[in-house]
């Protein structure tokens, strides 16, 4: 921590009043009850920003669904939903805006139940401040703590302690300064650069707007003008410039723009700029603009630009000045805040978007969890909704990235689950990994094609994925018999086999089953590098697992072959006696039985082993080969 | 006039949005409601792809009830941006005769605005459309997100929405569903007219002051715009000048008594307003939370 509480005549000499100050994004947090829509609501009321004909529907559904009596309660004022007036809670972030003759405001009013952290996080990742509201009767919670610590995890720098229902603790000045001791401690470990503490009641609105009568102990501003003159300038401007190409504008064969926002920095035409990922050098010829071009431009415009030279730029590209680059690797540590109610799976192909792009990525290893109560940190193998965890991540192409402290566009990013295409978790970046950087992939002589013309064959992988009884193994093997006759060059993977040797270590939990198809997925595509064909016969139930395969080995190389058998044709012929013994109890996470098996929405081939003979679709699949001209090249 | 700061920073993102939306969706459409947020929102459209034309058409939901003046603005702005409109109405409920006179407010809109939108929706087989909602309007407004995910069947599940981080929209949809967005989620009303102001940019005639003939009905003065306005017996057409804070439906939106006929004089006016903006707007009454029930049933 490095300035922790900045005295507050310094704050306000360097206030000016006279010029308007920026729009500043104000995020309220702290624990359930502590009084934040309160807040909030008598903001807004003392301002006088509440029209006429809110105020009367206020006033009506106060008396319905309040709990002041026939007080005015301001709470309803944000908690706008049906289901938070009913529950008298705020389950989702609201946005206030309002103005004073200093300033602008953007409010985001937090939830405070746990179970909604990842809507706090939401709010705070837009923020410049932070007030952190506290019961006086109740002293710091352990969700305070959780608020401050995403809060500062999500880089916001600059916090407003304010200790709220001071009535209730008839002005107690010790009281006061025992919270704003207990937080001093609480903030040591975290990246705050400013902390005002302010005793408030914001149901009476003492020290909200005006100073409180009621305690002329507090020696400093209200909270309303302490936020009219905080100074959370960043170095926007000055900052290195990064240009996330948005929107590539080819209006005709001779005009050719890159539109974006200019996340930091800023540029002028004849500026040479670099395009990250591939190290092209070009000059800003024009920004282009509908009143007529500008000659310089900064963070946050909008801008179009246009190049001297005929580069190739797109989406997601990151243009920048060629003295102050970003990284550029495909591996990277990053905190993850997991929002997901479906756990993370470690090896799992998540989508990320990160600067406009997306694109396939994992989760390697999770170095440790993050307790937001405590600040301790232990080993994990997973993460659940709301929990925090610092981890590896690799991304299936090299992107462009900055760490998040230094820059808060360029350094963030989301994974996406790419069924339910619910936003997964939040990456907050912290630093390339060295070895992304360092090793480059060794150029070998003797190349793929070679070793595949040499086999007079198009090397495969031909992925046999069904259920536990339809007869993968069987047909598989058949293939395989009428691929040698027919002198091609095979190697069979077969799920039972693998686990007995590469595999041994593993079980059958849902992480486990991940990391049993990345294992075979790298095997398969060493096997297909070696020029073979290579056939898989997996239950592999989860269609994100299958689709790491595919982009592993390569969209060309991936033949998926469904096995399709109804439950009961499977669990009837039961040939290894497994689904008996699932069904008793004895075998656990079996597909099928108590574990899910997503079939395949796109497979190559479908073939149903109930209803013809193994022999005839192993016939069918010679044949999809031959027609594809994979056999005898 | 040089934009202020504030504005600035609210047409970039702005435009950001817009961008975002064009380079994520296979079908986007703009629905264009000809106010004054329509208005800023296809400028701003017009700013964020310039040179090239917006890479969208517009959509206007006719219910068949809209004042003459926005419908013959309409025609003009779409002609001035040389931009493909399309009009559409809910033919089904013209044919059964649904009029905000004849119905209940909630089931005309239900039928001639939330079912004739989903009609064009689905046979545009647009997957994304803007709209010029804003978070300071309503309560539930203010926690809708800026890329709003939309079930197959249009509706909108608060409870389920997806979190929204920093500028980062998760842009994905399953089969049928689509995406609602808001590019001007941050702007308040003052925000609105002060970049209206200081664009210079177009709006329907009817924002600003003048003589027009009126019925006081419900409490407010309800514009004759034209012969189906049924009277009853008591009421008498009378001229005033008066003027709207908002635009919709001429028997479902009331006027205010105003001497503002300039720009700077709405401006100057609206700083003093003591109700909001959406008081004018009839439908909304029904009940508190009637605004959010519309809404999940697929209601802008």
């Amino acid at each position: 921590m490095t300035a922790p509480f900045i005295a507050d005549a310094e704050t306000l000499a360097k206030a000016q009043p006279s010029r308007p100050r920026p729009t500043l994004r104000v995020l309220t947090c702290g624990s359930v009850d502590d009084g934040k829509s309160t807040l909030v609501g008598r903001l807004l009321y003392e301002r006088q920003l509440i029209f006429d004909d809110q105020l009367a529907a206020l006033r009506s559904d106060s008396l319905r669904h309040g709990t002041l009596g026939e007080e005015i309660d301001f709470a309803l004022l944000v908690d706008g939903l049906e289901a938070e007036r009913e529950q008298g809670i705020t389950i989702d972030v609201a946005y206030r805006y309002f103005s004073t003759p200093a300033r602008s405001f953007i409010l985001a009013d937090a939830p405070g139940h746990e179970q909604y952290t990842r809507n706090m996080a939401t709010g705070a990742s837009n923020a410049e401040l932070a007030i952190l509201l506290v019961d006086a009767r109740k002293g710091l919670l352990t969700q305070t703590r959780r608020h401050a610590t995403i809060a500062s995890l999500l880089g916001v720098r600059h916090i407003v302690l304010a200790v709220n229902k001071m009535d209730l603790v008839d002005y107690d000045e010790a009281v006061f300064e025992r919270i704003v001791g207990e937080f001093e401690s609480v903030a040591a470990s975290l990246a705050f650069r400013s902390v005002e503490a302010i005793p408030i009641s914001a149901r009476d609105g003492d020290n909200v707007v005006a100073d409180s009568a009621n305690m002329p102990w507090r020696d400093g501003p209200s909270l309303l003008t302490y936020l009219e003159n905080a100074d959370v300038e960043t170095d926007g401007g000055d900052a290195p410039l990064r240009l996330p190409v948005q929107w590539v504008n080819r209006r005709s064969d001779a005009f050719r723009g890159f539109a974006g926002a200019i996340a930091s920095g800023r540029l002028q035409v004849g500026d040479e700029i670099v395009a990250a990922a591939s190290g092209r050098k070009t000059t800003i010829a024009r920004i282009v603009a509908m009143g007529g071009d500008l000659f310089s431009a900064a963070a946050p415009d909008s801008v179009m630009v246009t190049f001297a030279d005929e580069i190739d730029a797109s989406r997601g590209d990151v243009l920048c000045h060629p003295t102050n680059r970003p990284n550029v690797a495909d591996q990277f540590a990053a905190h993850l805040i997991w929002m997901s109610d479906e756990s993370l799976l470690p090896g799992r192909s998540y989508l990320m978007k990160i600067n406009g792009r997306s694109l396939a990525a994992s989760v390697t290893d999770i170095k440790h969890k993050l307790d937001v109560d405590t600040g301790a940190k232990s080993a994990a193998k997973t993460l659940s909704l709301n929990e925090i965890g610092f981890c590896n991540v690799a991304t299936a192409a090299p992107v462009a990235f900055d760490s998040y402290d230094e820059n808060r566009t360029t350094g963030a990013f989301i994974l996406i689950d790419r069924f339910s295409n619910a936003t997964a978790a939040a990456g907050i970046i912290a630093f390339p990994l060295r070895r992304a950087t360092n090793i480059h992939l060794q150029e070998q002589s003797v190349s793929k094609a070679t070793r595949a013309r040499l086999k007079h064959q198009t090397p495969a992988v031909l992925w046999f994925t069904g259920l536990s009884g339809a007869g993968k193994s069987t047909i598989a093997n058949l293939v395989e018999s009428k691929l040698v006759e027919r002198h091609a060059h095979t190697l069979m993977l077969d799920g039972d086999n693998v686990r007995h040797g590469l595999n041994k270590d593993l079980g059958f939990t849902e992480a486990d089953r991940v990391e049993n198809i990345r294992r075979v997925g790298e095997v398969a595509k060493l096997m297909v590098d070696a020029g073979l064909i290579v056939l898989c016969a997996f239950i592999s139930p989860f269609r994100a697992e299958r689709r790491m395969v595919r982009t592993l080995v390569g969209e060309q190389e991936f033949i998926e072959i469904f096995i399709d058998a109804p439950l009961d044709v499977c669990k009837e012929r039961d040939p290894k006696g497994l689904y008996k013994r699932a069904l008793a109890g004895e075998i656990k996470n079996f597909t099928g039985v108590d574990q899910p098996y997503e079939a395949p929405e796109f497979p190559e081939l479908k073939v149903s082993s109930a209803e013809r003979s193994a022999e005839a679709i192993a016939d069918q699949i010679i044949a999809y080969l031959e027609a594809n001209g994979m056999l005898g090249v | 006039m040089p934009l202020t700061p504030h504005l600035r920073r609210l047409e970039a993102e702005a435009v950001f949005i817009l961008r975002e939306a064009v380079a994520e969706f296979r079908r986007p459409v703009m629905l264009y409601s000809i106010g004054k947020d329509s208005s800023v929102m296809l400028h701003l459209a017009l700013k964020a792809f310039y040179p090239a034309k917006p890479p969208f058409p517009l959509l206007h939901v006719d219910t068949t009830w809209k004042f003459r003046e926005m419908i013959a603005f309409r025609d003009q702005t779409a002609a001035r941006v040389e931009m493909e409109l399309i009009v559409h109405t809910n033919e089904d409920g013209r044919k059964r005769g649904v009029s905000p006179f004849t119905c209940s407010s909630s089931a005309y809109t239900q039928a001639m605005k939330t079912e004739a939108l989903r009609q064009a929706l689905n046979e545009g087989g647009f997957d994304a459309a803007f709209g010029g909602a804003r978070r300071d309007e309503e309560k539930s407004r203010a926690k809708e997100r800026i890329f709003s995910h939309r079930t197959a069947s249009h509706g909108w599940d608060p409870k389920t929405q997806r979190p929204e981080l920093w500028r980062i929209f998760n842009t994905r949809l399953g089969a049928g569903e689509t995406m609602r967005i808001f590019p001007l989620s941050n702007w308040t009303e003052t925000d609105v007219w002060d970049y209206i102001a200081a664009e210079n940019i177009p709006v329907v005639p009817l924002y600003l002051a003048k003589e027009r003939p009126v019925v006081r009905r419900n409490g407010a003065y309800i514009m004759v715009d034209d012969e189906r306005f049924p009277l009853a017996p008591d009421e008498v057409v009378e001229s005033r000048r008066v003027r709207f804070r908002t635009l919709g439906c001429y028997p479902l939106t009331g006027a205010i008594e105003s001497e503002a006929d300039t720009l700077e004089a709405i401006i100057a006016e609206m700083r003093q307003a003591s109700t909001s903006e959406r008081q004018g707007r009839l439908i909304d009454f029904d009940e508190s939370a009637s605004m959010e029930r519309k809404k999940r049933e697929g209601y802008f």
